[in-house]
């Protein structure tokens, strides 16, 4: 067997995805080594012994910052997006998939907030529950915020869902005596769960790392990135290190768990 | 499952918008029919299949099955039952729940409602394969399943889109053999749309041929092949030559007619007036080399292709005003004296193959 000569454009491109790679696992990785310093390690290299020390640390009461607190609010919160965004986008592509006056105006204002500047949403946001006179908060303001990234995002998701959904499996359900709700609850819903369950995903993540929208709205309490941020320019021990690896690995394992769950899903759909 | 129901349907239109895609069409299906509605794409037989299974709101005229007028009727209390296109198998249920989803949705306990479906995968030996999902089934495993799917509503009439076109050849011919073994023993009326005529030969009792919305011939599959009623169905039905002209008088009985920039040919028919367009249509194995019987029944063209099919010789002709004339003669025919590409050949037939073809009224 002879190997074709490989391209000088098969190494350009490997040296750019080995970059990429470098750049999104390298500083993880120096942060998950870091996590592990020493009792009486500092923030930078060299590792000065290895410990949990910072990990126990991170469950104590600190001085500046309240990591568990905001964790819980984040968490709160990307399960509120999460929600709104699964049932606001399943209804509108259910909805969008009739041609109605206005729709395509209303596709595009809806989108719009894709392209606006995150900072500005956020600033903007800021401004009026300033001016209405509401107190800005993380379960209010920021989840408004939250909800004009992942709104979008899961409408369009369920567009592309429903484009290929054919109607005839709506047919078949109706000819075989199915009512408009049972025809939904048992052949649309089924059909489009893992899509439903990618979109609960995608906005649960997209909540739980979201700073630029958080920043401007959510009032007193802070949000884990923003806990994070403020952490790095007040906190000068490797607490904050064993913060990110923490974060980190709560982020894989809802993806994982996700991950099974479809999988669950489709095994049970294929299984013989 | 012997109730069979006759379909009447009654000067039905279909429009969408500004197009206008069945106009005013009236058929009547007899009981226990098995009936092709057969056309090219966009002739409406899908509207028309669909507008029986109320699938497609009507917008003037009525369709009654049996002595029940189903015109406003939601499709599941028609009496009808529908084979779609791709089958629409639910790919989240496996083959009992996909056949007994009709029980489910009326509230039949788990039980009864299993039992019944595992009877009717069972009718369409199938049963081996009940706990499969349809993606794990061949297309004609699935069509099976299908077709159980559907018949467990104990229909009146089951109405069949393009049911047998997602198949590969080979087995599209044997499908098509169960199909019919199917409609036979459950005696109940088949409406089965396609746009292969050799399909609907093979299947119908009752073929009805549709073009531009409208139906050029309804009537039993040698009538529509041996007496095409006009040019369309003549050429959509393949094996004919059709041939234009204008009238120019009457001799014998026969409709005299000259070809446009050719020859004049005769055919048996009533006295038309001179100028009148008409089209006749001739069988292309009806054709032989030779010198015409009488006048007007042959003319001379030159070969322009020979094409060799193991028991027939296919010879395509060009004549004067004829542009693709085709001829089939059997082998021994054609190798007792053949003929080469350039000859110029004369080619007759007897009176009663040149069929003059009807005009639909518009």
């Amino acid at each position: 067997m002879s190997h074709e000569k490989r391209t000088l454009e098969f190494y350009a491109l490997a040296v750019f995805f080995a970059l990429f790679v470098l750049f999104l696992y390298g500083p993880l990785s120096a942060i998950l080594i870091l996590s592990f310093q020493g009792e009486t390690g500092g923030l930078t290299f060299p590792l000065n012994g290895v410990s949990l020390h910072w990990f126990a640390n991170l469950f104590e009461r600190q001085a500046v910052g309240d990591f568990g607190g905001s964790f819980k609010r984040s968490l709160v919160l990307g399960l509120m997006v999460m929600i709104v965004t699964v049932v606001v986008s399943l209804l509108a592509g259910l909805a969008f998939r009739q041609k109605f006056r206005g729709a395509t105006a209303l596709f595009y204002l809806s989108v719009a907030s894709l392209v606006v500047p995150s900072i500005i949403i956020s600033l903007g946001i800021g401004v009026v529950f300033q001016q209405v006179g509401l107190r800005p908060a993380w379960y209010t303001s920021a989840f408004g915020a939250h909800l004009t990234w992942t709104l979008p995002f899961g409408v369009l998701i369920m567009f592309a869902v429903f484009n290929r959904f054919s109607p005839a499996y709506e047919e078949a359900a109706r000819d075989l005596g199915a009512s408009s709700w049972q025809t939904f609850a048992h052949v649309v819903l089924p059909m489009i769960a893992p899509s439903l369950i990618g979109v609960g995903l995608f906005g649960f993540t997209l909540s739980y790392d979201e700073f630029a929208r958080t920043l401007m709205t959510s009032g007193t309490f802070n949000t884990l990135p923003l806990e994070i941020y403020g952490m790095t320019t007040n906190v000068t021990t490797p607490v904050l290190y064993a913060l990110g690896t923490v974060t980190t690995v709560f982020s894989f394992l809802v993806i994982l768990a996700t991950l099974g769950a479809i999988l669950y899903v489709g095994r049970r759909r294929t299984r013989a | 499952m012997s109730k069979a129901a006759e379909i009447d349907i009654v000067s039905v239109s279909k429009v969408y918008g500004t197009t206008t895609a069945v106009e005013d069409i009236s058929l009547k299906i007899p009981a226990g029919t098995y009936c092709c509605l057969l056309g090219p794409s966009g002739c409406g037989k899908t509207s028309t299949l669909r507008m029986i299974a109320g699938h497609e709101s009507i917008s003037s005229g009525d369709v009654r099955l049996g002595n029940t007028v189903v015109t406003d009727l939601p499709p599941a209390k028609r009496g009808t039952a529908m084979m779609f296109q791709s089958y629409a198998l639910f790919p989240h249920l496996d083959l009992i729940d996909n056949v007994a989803f009709s029980l489910k949705m009326k509230g039949v306990d788990k039980e009864q409602r299993r039992a019944k479906a595992l009877d009717m995968l069972k009718l369409m030996q199938m049963e081996a394969y009940a706990t499969r999902r349809p993606a794990q089934l061949s297309g004609g495993q699935q069509q099976r399943v299908a077709l159980a799917r559907a018949l467990i509503t104990d229909p009146e009439a089951l109405l069949l889109d393009e049911p047998l076109s997602a198949l590969d050849p080979f087995l599209k011919v044997r499908m098509r053999v169960e199909l019919k073994k199917l409609q036979t023993s459950l005696g109940i009326t088949f409406v089965h749309v396609t746009h292969s005529q050799e399909e609907a030969m093979a299947l119908a009792d009752l073929i009805v041929v549709m073009n531009d919305g409208r139906i050029e011939q309804a009537a039993p599959p040698r009538d529509v092949f041996e007496r095409p009623a006009t040019a369309f169905v003549a050429r959509f039905m393949g094996d004919h030559n059709v041939i234009s002209g204008r009238v120019t008088g009457a001799r014998d009985g026969m409709v005299v007619f000259d070809v446009i920039g050719g020859g004049s040919l005769a055919a048996r028919g009533h006295g038309r007036e001179p100028g009148a367009p008409i089209d006749i249509a001739i069988r292309t194995d009806h054709v032989r080399i030779g010198d015409a019987p009488a006048l007007g029944l042959g003319f001379t063209g030159i070969v322009s292709n020979i094409e060799y099919r193991g028991a027939t010789v296919k010879l395509s002709v060009t004549g004067a005003g004829i542009d693709d004339f085709t001829v089939i003669i059997n082998d021994s025919d054609f190798f007792a004296r053949p003929v080469a590409i350039g000859d110029a050949v004369p080619l007759a037939w007897d009176s009663q193959d040149a069929i003059v073809l009807g005009h639909l009224h518009s």
